[in-house]
C-alpha cells in the first residue's frame, strides 16, 4: 500500500509476469483483436461523447441556427456571438474567479488540515485524545451535506461567511474525513526509523513534517486533492445555498441563469455551459493517468 | 487487493490492541494508574505543535459540522420556522412526517431511483470494464472518453440533457414516428424518473468503471488459461470466474454509489426540478425547500430521519466491508 502502483489502471502493470510469458509460448495470432468488443466500445463511447459535441457545436452556433431544432448539426456559420454575449450576461471573469478561489482553497486547506491532522492521530495513536479525535473526524463520513445544510446555511449567515469562504470551510469540513481516512492508512506504512533519522540530525517535529512527512505523503495528496478539486469544482448544491450574495456565485450556479431568462439563446447558454466545464475536462485529459489512479486508490480504500 | 486486505487487518488489531490497553488504565485508580501507568505515560511527552497539528481540524470540524448537526437535532422538535419565536412541541414533527405524502413520496422515489440507478450503473460499469480489459484497439483512448463524465459538473451536465430530452428526442421521435417519444420525456409524471436515472448513471458509471478496471486487471491471466484449457467457455469464464473474484469490488460499488445517489440534487434540479409536480423530488430537494417553505423544524425532523438511515447504510457497509476482508 506504499505506491499508487500497488493498484493496477492498466495491463502493463498487470501482475504476475503471465503475460509476457504468454508472449514466449507464443500463441497462434498472439495480437488477436478483439474486433466486436472493440465495436461495441466505441459505439457506447459515442453516447458519452454526444452530449459534449451537441454542447460545443451548439456554443459555435448563431441565434438563428440554434433555434432551428437540429441540435447535431455543424455550425454554419461560425460564430462566437454565444461566447461573447455568455461572456458579459453571466460575468464569466468574476464566476471563474470565484470558482478559482472557492477550488483552490478547498483543495490546499483539506490537503494541509487532513495531513497535519493525520500526522498528529498517528504518531500520538497510544493517546486517547488522539485515537478519538480520529473517530471524531471520521463521523462526518456518515452525515450527507443535507442533513446538516439548513442549519449551516443559518450558522454562515450570522458569522459572515455567507460568501466563497464559508464554502470553502463546509467543502473541505466534508472533505476531511475520507482525507484523514487515507492519509492515516498511508502514514502507518511510513517507517518510524526513517523519522528518528532525521531527529538525530537535529530536526523539529516541524521541520520533519515538511522536509520528510509531507513529500512522502505526495501520492496520497494527489488523490486527496483530485477529489476535492472534483468536488469544488463542480459542485451546484452548496455554493448555491451557502453564498448569498449572486455577484459572489460560482460558475455552476451562474448557469441557472438561463433556465429563468434568456432560455431560447440556445447558443448563449451552451457556450456558457462550455466555458464553465471546459477548464475540469481540460485539466483531467492532461492528468488523466494521475486522476485515474487517484479515483480507483480514492474510492478501493474510502 | 491482498495489500489492501492486509494493511486494513494489521490497522484494526492495532487499533483493538492500543485501546484495550488504555481502557485497563482509565478503569484503574488514579493511584495505581501513577505506578502502572508511568511506564506506558513518560515514554514520550506529547509535543505541543501535535495539539497545533490537530486542534484547528477539531475546531473547525465542529463549527462547521457538529454544532449545525445539535442545532438542527434540537430545532426538529420544535415548531420554528427559521426566524423568531419557538416552542418545543416534542416529537410532533415526526408524527406528522410519517404521515405526510409529499415526504413520503420522496423517500419512495429516491429510494425507487437510487436502487434502479445502482444496479444500472453496475450493469453497464462491469461490461465495459470487461470490455476495457479484452484485447481491443484504442484501449487508451477509450478509457480516457469513458472518465471523462466524472470531471463535468452534474448540475450542467443536467441542463445539457435537459435540452436534448425536451427538443431533440420529442424532434428524434416524430421524425421517426414513434408517438410516446414524440412529448418530451421530463414532462411525463409516469417516465421522467427514467431522464433522471440515464443522466445519473452517465455521469456516475466512470467511478464504478475505474474500481472494476482495477479489481478485474488484479486477477492473474494464467487463471483464465487453466479455465480455458478445462474447457471453460467466455461465458462461464465470466460467470465462475470473473465475477466471484471482483464480488468485493461490486460490494463497494453498490455501496458507495447508493450512499451517493440518495443525496440526489444538482441532476435533479437541472433536469426536472422535481417535477412534473413532485413526481421526481428527492429527499435533499424537500429538506432544502424546508429553508424556504417556512416549515423549518419540521424538515429538520426529516433531516434527522434522513440522517438515521444514512447511518443504518453506513453501517450495513461497515459490516459488508469487513466481511470482505476477512475473506
Amino acid at each position: 500500500m506504499t505506491t499508487q502502483a500497488t493498484l493496477p489502471i492498466d495491463d502493463t502493470q498487470r501482475g504476475s509476469g503471465a503475460r509476457t510469458h504468454r508472449r514466449k509460448k507464443a500463441a497462434p495470432s498472439p495480437e488477436r483483436v478483439n474486433w466486436p468488443a472493440t465495436t461495441i466500445l466505441v459505439l457506447c463511447a459515442v453516447t458519452v461523447l454526444l452530449p459534449l459535441y451537441v454542447t460545443v457545436s451548439m456554443a459555435f452556433k448563431t441565434q438563428g441556427q440554434a433555434v432551428d431544432g437540429n441540435a447535431f448539426s455543424l455550425p454554419a456559420p461560425f460564430s462566437i456571438d454565444g461566447f461573447v454575449q455568455a461572456w458579459t450576461l453571466t460575468n464569466f471573469p468574476v464566476g471563474a474567479a470565484m470558482s478559482l478561489l472557492v477550488t483552490a482553497g478547498t483543495v490546499l486547506a483539506t490537503i494541509v488540515l487532513a495531513a497535519f491532522a493525520s500526522y498528529a492521530i498517528v504518531r500520538n495513536w497510544e493517546r486517547r485524545f488522539f485515537r478519538y479525535s480520529f473517530f471524531y473526524l471520521l463521523g462526518a463520513m456518515f452525515i450527507p451535506f443535507p442533513v446538516v445544510a439548513l442549519p449551516q446555511i443559518q450558522l454562515t449567515g450570522h458569522l459572515g461567511l455567507d460568501n466563497p469562504f464559508g464554502v470553502i470551510l463546509l467543502a473541505t469540513m466534508f472533505q476531511l474525513s475520507f482525507s484523514v481516512l487515507l492519509f492515516t492508512a498511508f502514514l502507518r506504512s511510513i517507517p518510524l526509523e526513517l523519522e528518528e533519522s532525521a531527529r538525530i540530525d537535529g530536526a523539529t517535529t516541524w521541520q520533519t513534517f515538511w522536509k520528510l512527512i509531507f513529500p512522502l505523503l505526495a501520492p496520497m495528496s494527489a488523490t486527496v486533492g483530485i477529489f476535492a478539486f472534483l468536488y469544488a469544482w463542480n459542485d451546484f448544491m452548496m455554493p448555491s445555498l451557502i453564498i448569498s450574495d449572486p455577484a459572489l456565485q460560482t460558475l455552476p450556479v451562474r448557469q441557472n441563469l438561463f433556465q429563468t431568462q434568456f432560455s431560447n439563446n440556445y447558443h448563449v447558454s451552451f457556450a456558457s455551459y462550455l466555458m464553465a466545464m471546459a477548464p475540469a475536462i481540460v485539466a483531467y485529459l492532461f492528468t488523466q493517468r494521475w486522476v485515474m489512479a487517484g479515483v480507483t486508490q480514492g474510492a478501493v480504500k474510502g | 487487493m491482498s495489500s489492501i486486505s492486509t494493511s486494513s487487518t494489521s490497522s484494526t488489531s492495532s487499533t483493538s490492541s492500543a485501546s484495550s490497553t488504555s481502557s485497563t488504565s482509565a478503569t484503574s485508580s488514579p493511584a495505581s494508574q501513577r505506578k502502572a501507568g508511568r511506564p506506558l505515560r513518560s515514554r514520550r511527552r506529547v509535543e505541543p505543535i501535535f495539539y497545533f497539528f490537530l486542534v484547528p481540524s477539531l475546531v473547525l470540524f465542529t463549527l462547521a459540522i457538529t454544532v449545525p448537526g445539535i442545532i438542527g437535532i434540537f430545532f426538529s422538535f420544535t415548531d420554528s420556522i427559521g426566524i423568531g419565536d419557538w416552542d418545543l412541541i416534542g416529537i410532533t414533527n415526526y408524527i406528522a412526517i410519517f404521515s405526510d405524502p409529499a415526504i413520503l413520496q420522496s423517500y419512495l422515489f429516491t429510494f425507487g431511483f437510487s436502487i434502479v440507478t445502482v444496479i444500472a450503473v453496475n450493469l453497464v460499469a462491469f461490461l465495459l470494464a470487461v470490455g476495457l480489459t479484452a484485447r481491443i484497439r484504442m484501449k487508451t483512448a477509450l478509457r480516457t472518453v469513458f472518465v471523462i463524465p466524472m470531471v463535468v459538473s452534474g448540475i450542467i451536465i443536467a441542463y445539457v440533457f435537459n435540452f436534448l430530452f425536451s427538443n431533440s428526442l420529442p424532434a428524434a421521435g416524430a421524425a421517426a414516428g414513434i408517438p410516446w417519444l414524440e412529448n418530451s420525456l421530463l414532462a411525463n409524471p409516469d417516465l421522467a424518473w427514467i431522464a433522471v436515472v440515464l443522466v445519473t448513471a452517465w455521469q456516475a458509471v466512470p467511478g464504478a468503471l475505474l474500481i472494476y478496471i482495477a479489481g478485474l486487471l488484479a486477477v492473474p491471466e494464467d487463471v483464465y488459461e487453466a479455465a480455458g484449457i478445462d474447457g471453460a467457455g467466455k461465458f462461464q469464464q465470466l460467470t465462475k470466474i470473473t465475477l466471484p473474484l471482483v464480488a468485493g469490488y461490486v460490494v463497494i460499488n453498490v455501496i458507495l454509489g447508493f450512499k451517493g445517489f440518495l443525496n440526489a440534487f444538482d441532476i435533479i434540479v437541472g433536469l426536472t426540478n422535481g417535477g412534473p409536480g413532485t413526481s421526481t423530488r428527492s429527499i435533499a430537494m424537500t429538506v432544502i425547500a424546508g429553508f424556504n417553505g417556512g416549515d423549518y423544524a419540521y424538515q429538520m425532523a426529516n433531516a434527522t430521519i434522513f440522517f438515521v438511515v444514512a447511518i443504518l447504510i453506513s453501517l450495513l457497509q461497515l459490516s459488508l466491508t469487513r466481511g470482505r476482508n476477512a475473506l
